[in-house]
């Protein structure tokens, strides 16, 4: 089917869509903000790319760039990096169980234990990591 | 308490103007009014040229959607005294051609309701067991949200994807989709979900939830729509493993 | 009657690995590497460990994975940012091409970098 179709009734009213039609509800602005989330993953892995390769030219390359990282504004950036990160997982972890629905022996697996899970999961990864880079 | 309380309503009439305009109506305050006990008020004795829908006046029919202050509510089920001091405003429904003052053309949503054969579909017209289908509590309890809907079209109104693209499926018709796919006497998935995996179908959704937020019957259609996505994309893998053909 | 079912399942599973990876592992990871030696003061970890854990082999393929996921992640998220949140309709083909065509370049030269 023609998705540009309208039924031919030239009476009736069809409301225009704002360009800002984000900015009409709380709820539709913070979608955005959580959408504009993925900005901040694709720099982190860029950069973490950039570290890796930073590290492979050796001791001095390496400590240029942990200076370059604590310049005030760089390091402002990260921080506010850090927190839309935050705001990714947060959301992302609230958000799977209502795709993922589990069932158990005829029971739905109740929504708070998948979540719990879900931090679990958060948790050992995020120890991992400082195992990795700080053992 | 205040006596009165003042609703701004959205009016059009097609055959003496080419837009919506705002009237303004002064209506008896009672504590125990909806907005529906207000908008009858004014038709009654105010103004009978206002149009609008409504049937049950108790959150059931799915009839008396409209925005009220800028969120799809059920106009019978939204208390005046919530709303105080007001003004009041109330507009049909988003998403929806405006007919007349605050009634929209639902056609759309029915088209796309057919669309996902919302009844129990059995394999080559094979019938049931003797006498009844036997379901048990867990089986029921599998669709029983989804079938909660009364299509009062209010997750329509709160998507913002299907007013930017009213190609969009949308909610209730995904979720009525779920209802019959997560029941178990219905052996109609397969079917169901070539029209629900396509572009204008679930993978429109960007799971912003406004949906699942209005809802008065706590369907939860985004929740629905999001377990497609999964089914859609598990059966999608096993196609490449193993292709329909081969089962 | 039946419709070919549309290919998004692939891209929607890119999206929801990179998206759980990122959101599991990313907070860490910048919190320990940047934000901490930047904002806080705390050392960077020294080159020695890291060069380690990021050059051993297990290193280098969950930096690979994690990277070309999370890029994917952001593709996908991005194209339908722009297509809903600035009604750029009439550029699906080319928002599509464009955020696919530089997660898959960066993408490439990521694991380039990593593996050599």
């Amino acid at each position: 089917m023609n998705p540009a179709y309208r039924r031919y009734h030239p009476r009736w009213h069809r409301e225009r869509m704002p360009i800002f039609w984000w900015l009409r509800k709380a709820a539709y602005a913070r979608f955005i903000l959580r959408e504009l989330t993925s900005v901040g993953v694709a720099y982190a892995v860029v950069l973490l790319v950039i570290q890796a390769h930073m590290l492979g030219l050796g001791p001095d390359a390496y400590a240029r760039f942990v200076a370059w990282l604590r310049s005030p504004v760089v390091a402002g950036l990260h921080g506010a990096l850090l927190l839309a990160l935050l705001f990714h997982t947060l959301t992302w972890l609230h958000l799977a169980p209502r795709a993922m629905v589990v069932r158990l022996g005829g029971r739905r697996v109740p929504d708070t234990v998948v979540l719990a899970g879900h931090y679990a999961a958060w948790l050992g990864a995020s120890a991992f990591v400082a195992w990795a880079l700080l053992a | 308490m205040p006596q009165t309380v003042i609703l701004d309503v959205r009016r059009y009439r097609p055959e003496d103007e080419t837009a919506p305009t705002w009237q303004r109506y002064e209506v008896p305050f009672r504590p125990e009014w909806m907005v529906l006990d207000a908008l009858n008020h004014i038709k009654d004795h105010l103004d009978g040229t206002l149009s609008f829908r409504w049937s049950c006046r108790m959150g059931v029919c799915g009839s008396c959607g409209m925005m009220v202050n800028g969120e799809p509510a059920l106009t019978c089920a939204t208390y005046l005294e919530n709303l105080l001091p007001g003004p009041v405003r109330v507009e049909p429904l988003r998403g929806f051609p405006v007919i007349r003052d605050l009634v929209g053309d639902l056609t759309d949503f029915l088209t796309k309701l057919q669309r996902v054969t919302p009844w129990i579909v059995r394999e080559d017209g094979r019938e049931g067991p003797e006498g009844e289908y036997l379901q048990t509590p867990d089986q029921l309890a599998a669709f029983r949200p989804y079938a909660m809907c009364i299509n009062c079209m209010l997750c329509y109104a709160a998507c913002p994807i299907y007013e930017l693209e009213p190609a969009f499926l949308g909610p209730a018709a995904i979720a009525l989709a779920q209802r019959y796919n997560l029941d178990s006497r219905d052996e109609g998935g397969d079917a169901r979900m070539d029209e629900l995996s396509q572009h204008d179908g679930i993978w429109a959704c960007t799971f912003v939830g406004e949906c699942s937020a209005v809802c008065p019957k706590h369907v939860d259609p985004a929740g629905a729509i999001q377990r497609a996505k999964l089914e859609a994309a598990t059966a999608w893998v096993a196609d490449l493993v193993l292709p329909r053909g081969a089962r | 009657m039946r419709r070919p079912r549309s290919g998004e399942p692939a891209l929607w599973l890119l999206f929801s690995a990179g998206g759980t990876l990122s959101a599991l592992f990313l907070p860490a990871l910048v919190a320990i590497l940047w934000v901490g030696p930047g904002f806080v003061g705390t050392p960077s970890p020294a080159h020695g460990t890291l060069a380690a854990a990021a050059g051993g082999l297990v290193g280098r393929a969950f930096l690979s994975v994690l990277v070309v996921l999370a890029l994917f992640h952001w593709a996908h998220r991005f194209r339908y940012t722009l297509y809903d949140g600035l009604q750029l309709y009439h550029l699906n083909q080319l928002i599509a091409v464009l955020t696919y065509g530089v997660a898959t370049a960066l993408s490439l030269a990521a694991v380039a970098i990593v593996w050599t």
